[in-house]
Formats: C-alpha cells, sequence, structure tokens
C-alpha cells in the first residue's frame, strides 16, 4: 500500500495535508483499495464546521457506505466536486484527489495525528 | 466457531481473492472486482465457490411424506431428476431456512441450505422426523460445490464433458456425469437470474473442475467471481437472501414467496395455519421494490418513512451495476406498499425521496 510522506494520518485512513492554517483531506491507498470501486461520494457544504472525529462526508463502494471522518477540527473551504461525477477517481489515485479543503480550527491537533512511519506501522499492525 | 476454508480456498488465494469470513467460511468477497465479476455473469460467465453451502440427504420410505410436513412447496409435485425450491418455517410462519430439494427418487432427496443455517436446519429436522421411517444426514463435509452462471454457462461446460447438457432443463438435475474426467451432479440453477448450472462433487474433484473451468472458460469471458457480486445478481433477479427479504421474523407472504407456499396441498405443513389465516385476512406488511428517485446509495437497515412516519425499513439496496440505478427492497406497512407510491429513505438522517417499482428490476428495464 502506498502511504506519502509529509501528509498527517488517521486511524480511520484519512490523510491530512497541511499548507500555513489549510489542509486538504482524502483518503489513503488503503483505504480505497478496502472498500474496492467507489460508486458514490456524498461532500458536505462550504462552510460547514466539524469537529475532529465527525464525519463530514460518505463514501461508497458496490458494497458499503463508509463515512469519512475530520483529521482535526475545521471549516469547509472547498470541496472536490469532480467526485460526484466521478468517484472512482478515488480509486486512482487517493492522494492527488482530495475531498474537501478546510481551515483548520487549532493547529495543536496535529500533534494528535500520526506521520507516515507511524501509519506505516500502524498498517502492518492491523493487517 | 472457528472459520471454515472450503477445499477451493487455495485456488481463491492464489487468484487474488479479498477473503473475508462469511457464514462461518473464509470466501473471496471479489477478486479482480465486484462490479467486473457482476458484468462477465450478465454478458458471458462467472464461477463461484459454494462449497460452503449445507447439503442434507433425507433417505428412506417416508422421505416424501416427511418432506411434504416439513417444507412449505408441494413435494409430491416432483418427478425424479427435478429441482424445486422451497422454505421450511417455524410453527408461527417465521422461516427456519430457504432451500432447494434434489429429487432422486420417491425415497431419496437432497437439500441444499443456507450455510450459516446448516446445523441449525439439520437440527431442526431431527426435532421434527417425528415416527417418519427416514434417514436424515449432513453430508455437508462430503460435498463442494461450484455455480457456474451466465449466459456462456453451457458453452463452456460442453467442452469438459460428453454428456449433452442442454438435455438438462431449468430446475433438473442429472447424476453421475463426468466433467473433466471426475463424476459429479449437475443442475440447472443458481441464483443469479442467468442460464447456468451448479456442480456437485468430493471436495478433491471440486478443485480439479474449478482449475479446468477457468482455464478452458477464459476465452469466453469466464472469470471467477466472489460473495459481492453474488449479491447484486441475486438482488437484481428479484431472489431473497434469508437474514433479508425472510428471516425468523419476516414470513414467506410478506417476503413475496407465495409461489412456493401451497396452501392447497394435502398434507397440513408446518407454519400453514398462521400462513393461511394472514393470506386470507391480508398481510400487515411485504417486501416491495424501490428505486432512488433523489442522490443517494439505499443501503440495508436504513428506515423508511412517509410523511413524516416510519414505515418500514430496506432489506437489501444498492448501486445496481447492470442497471446503473439506487435501487432497493423494502419491508413496509401495506398501506403504503402500492407501485409508484414516493417514500422518503432516511440516509444518514436525511429523508431521500424513493418510489415505490416492481422487485423484478432486470424485468422492469
Amino acid at each position: 500500500m502506498k502511504v506519502l510522506k509529509d501528509l498527517y494520518y488517521t486511524k480511520d485512513h484519512e490523510w491530512l495535508k497541511v499548507e500555513g492554517n489549510e489542509g486538504y483531506i482524502g483518503l489513503t491507498d488503503f483505504a480505497q483499495d478496502s472498500l474496492g470501486d467507489i460508486v458514490y461520494v456524498e461532500l458536505p457544504n462550504v462552510d460547514d464546521e466539524f469537529e475532529k472525529e465527525e464525519a463530514f462526508s460518505a463514501v461508497e463502494s458496490v458494497k458499503a457506505a463508509s463515512d469519512v471522518y475530520m483529521p482535526v477540527s475545521g471549516r469547509i473551504l472547498e470541496v472536490n466536486e469532480a467526485l460526484l461525477d466521478e468517484p472512482a477517481l478515488l480509486n486512482e489515485d487517493p492522494y492527488k484527489n482530495w475531498i474537501v479543503k478546510i481551515e483548520l480550527a487549532d493547529l495543536s491537533q496535529l500533534d494528535e495525528l500520526m506521520s507516515s512511519e507511524e501509519y506505516e506501522k500502524y498498517l502492518e499492525e492491523e493487517v | 466457531m472457528v472459520t471454515k476454508k472450503t477445499p477451493l480456498y487455495d485456488e481463491h488465494i492464489k487468484l487474488g481473492g479479498k477473503i473475508v469470513d462469511y457464514a462461518g467460511w473464509f470466501l473471496p468477497v471479489q477478486y479482480e472486482g465486484l462490479i467486473k465479476e457482476h458484468e462477465a455473469v450478465r454478458k458471458d460467465a462467472g464461477m463461484f465457490d459454494v462449497s460452503h453451502m449445507g447439503e442434507i440427504m433425507v433417505k428412506g420410505k417416508d422421505a416424501l411424506d416427511y418432506l411434504q410436513y416439513l417444507l412449505t412447496n408441494d413435494i409430491s409435485s416432483m418427478g425424479d431428476d427435478q429441482v424445486l425450491y422451497s422454505l421450511m418455517c417455524y410453527p408461527d410462519g417465521g422461516v427456519v431456512d430457504d432451500l432447494l430439494v434434489y429429487r432422486y427418487g420417491q425415497e431419496e432427496y437432497l437439500l441444499v441450505v443456507n450455510a450459516a443455517n446448516t446445523e441449525k436446519d439439520f437440527k431442526w429436522m431431527i426435532d421434527n422426523k417425528k415416527d417418519f421411517n427416514i434417514i436424515i444426514e449432513n453430508i455437508s463435509n462430503q460435498v463442494g460445490e461450484i455455480a457456474l452462471q451466465g449466459p456462456k454457462s453451457e458453452k463452456i461446460l460442453q467442452k469438459l464433458t460428453d454428456y449433452d447438457l442442454s438435455s438438462i432443463k431449468y430446475f433438473h438435475l442429472k447424476r453421475d456425469i463426468e466433467i473433466s474426467g471426475v463424476k459429479c451432479m449437475v443442475s440447472r440453477t443458481g441464483y443469479t437470474g442467468e442460464d447456468g448450472f451448479e456442480i456437485f462433487a468430493s471436495p478433491e474433484d471440486i478443485v480439479i473442475i474449478w482449475n479446468k473451468l477457468l482455464e478452458i472458460g477464459k476465452e469466453d469471458g469466464l472469470k471467477p467471481a466472489g460473495l459481492g457480486a453474488r449479491d447484486t445478481l441475486r438482488f437484481e433477479a428479484a431472489m431473497p437472501l434469508y437474514g433479508h427479504e425472510i428471516s425468523e421474523e419476516v414470513n414467506p407472504l410478506e417476503g413475496g414467496l407465495k409461489f412456493a407456499v401451497k396452501f392447497e396441498k394435502e398434507v397440513d405443513f408446518i407454519g400453514k395455519e398462521p400462513l393461511k389465516k394472514q393470506w386470507e385476512e391480508g398481510l400487515r406488511r411485504k417486501v416491495v421494490g424501490f428505486e432512488m428517485l433523489e442522490r443517494g446509495i439505499p443501503r440495508e437497515g436504513y428506515e423508511v418513512y412517509k410523511n413524516g412516519k416510519k414505515i418500514g425499513y430496506v432489506t437489501t439496496g444498492y448501486l445496481s451495476p447492470t442497471l446503473n440505478k439506487n435501487i432497493g427492497n423494502a419491508l413496509i406497512d401495506i398501506d403504503e406498499a402500492k407501485l409508484g407510491n414516493q417514500i422518503d429513505i432516511m440516509i444518514r438522517n436525511k429523508p431521500v425521496k424513493a418510489k415505490i417499482i416492481s422487485r423484478k428490476f432486470l424485468k422492469n428495464s
């Protein structure tokens, strides 16, 4: 499974790429592979605010629906609308195809997330 | 309970199958992808390992009388080498299991039952044996089974046998024929809505047949298919799955299976009285099909509402790979079960509009 350097990771297999006090959130390669063919993505509205670990989106394969959770608290700045018509983009390149762009509410929450090395180790232990 | 491996487990691993624990068995949910496997079955052919299914033999002088008492369908209507779908009910009309009856002769039948229910069914059958002169035997561990499904099934399987497969009609069986040199039973049955066969052989022989089929079927587009596609295929074809459209709590009439409940047969079968009464007085709820009118995929367990009032729940739901529509089955109040009625499916706490349509989704289109 591909794990990119310089991203933050959650136990629920979301990634977070931080630029200043803004960030992009997506699903990891492991997540897209476990789900299989993704056929549906539900997106939040711009300006919606979510707490850390709150579900802000849902992705669905033919087989099942899964919530996507906020790695940190924040406000939605942008949603990736291309996913509405082409949910399979998340399978094709899960790191390029982010789901939402957010404004982080509290940068200190980053300390609670995993680094790429920690996430790789987590995957080895979990799988 | 320890999760079991079918005789084909090693083959699934070699093929890159994504293994899950299903009904106490390690089985592939998919190989290269659910949608591709689903499409292969609709257009060409797919093969499934269904060795997890239970097989229970009923033999003896009273075999027919016993099955007439135990099962809802009319077993006396069967000839030799025929197959019949039936339900096995509790005295209150709830479903013990749904199954296929294979008639070898008037005194010999094979029941093919759901994997998760095999032990329960066997015990139920023993508990209801009464004074019938029969032997009931659970032979599940001695049988491997492959389902070969799709329009090209006959063409592919014919390459592995001298027996004229076109002589096996729908819902008929043939025993002791040779497929790729090993002895097996073949029935023209399946769980996908397509033409196809189910092949029964010993655990050792089923591996030989599996690999021969894979090899010889490739040029016709045959793919190994997993549990994921098995469920989407049966759902599109309006076939029930135990624990969803029928269960201990949902009786066969509510599940739309009246065709397999024969009140008119001479013998009083287990569950007949309450079912007959319900049928005459009118059902209170039933399983309907529906199509989403707004964006969203319905899923099992989602609640169904009408004008803010809860009227039932979803029993199965998918983005249908064949129809590319979001469709489902739901068990709802009979007053709201009319075709064309608009209902709301609660998806992540939001009501999303849907319309009731026939459950025969493939025929609708």
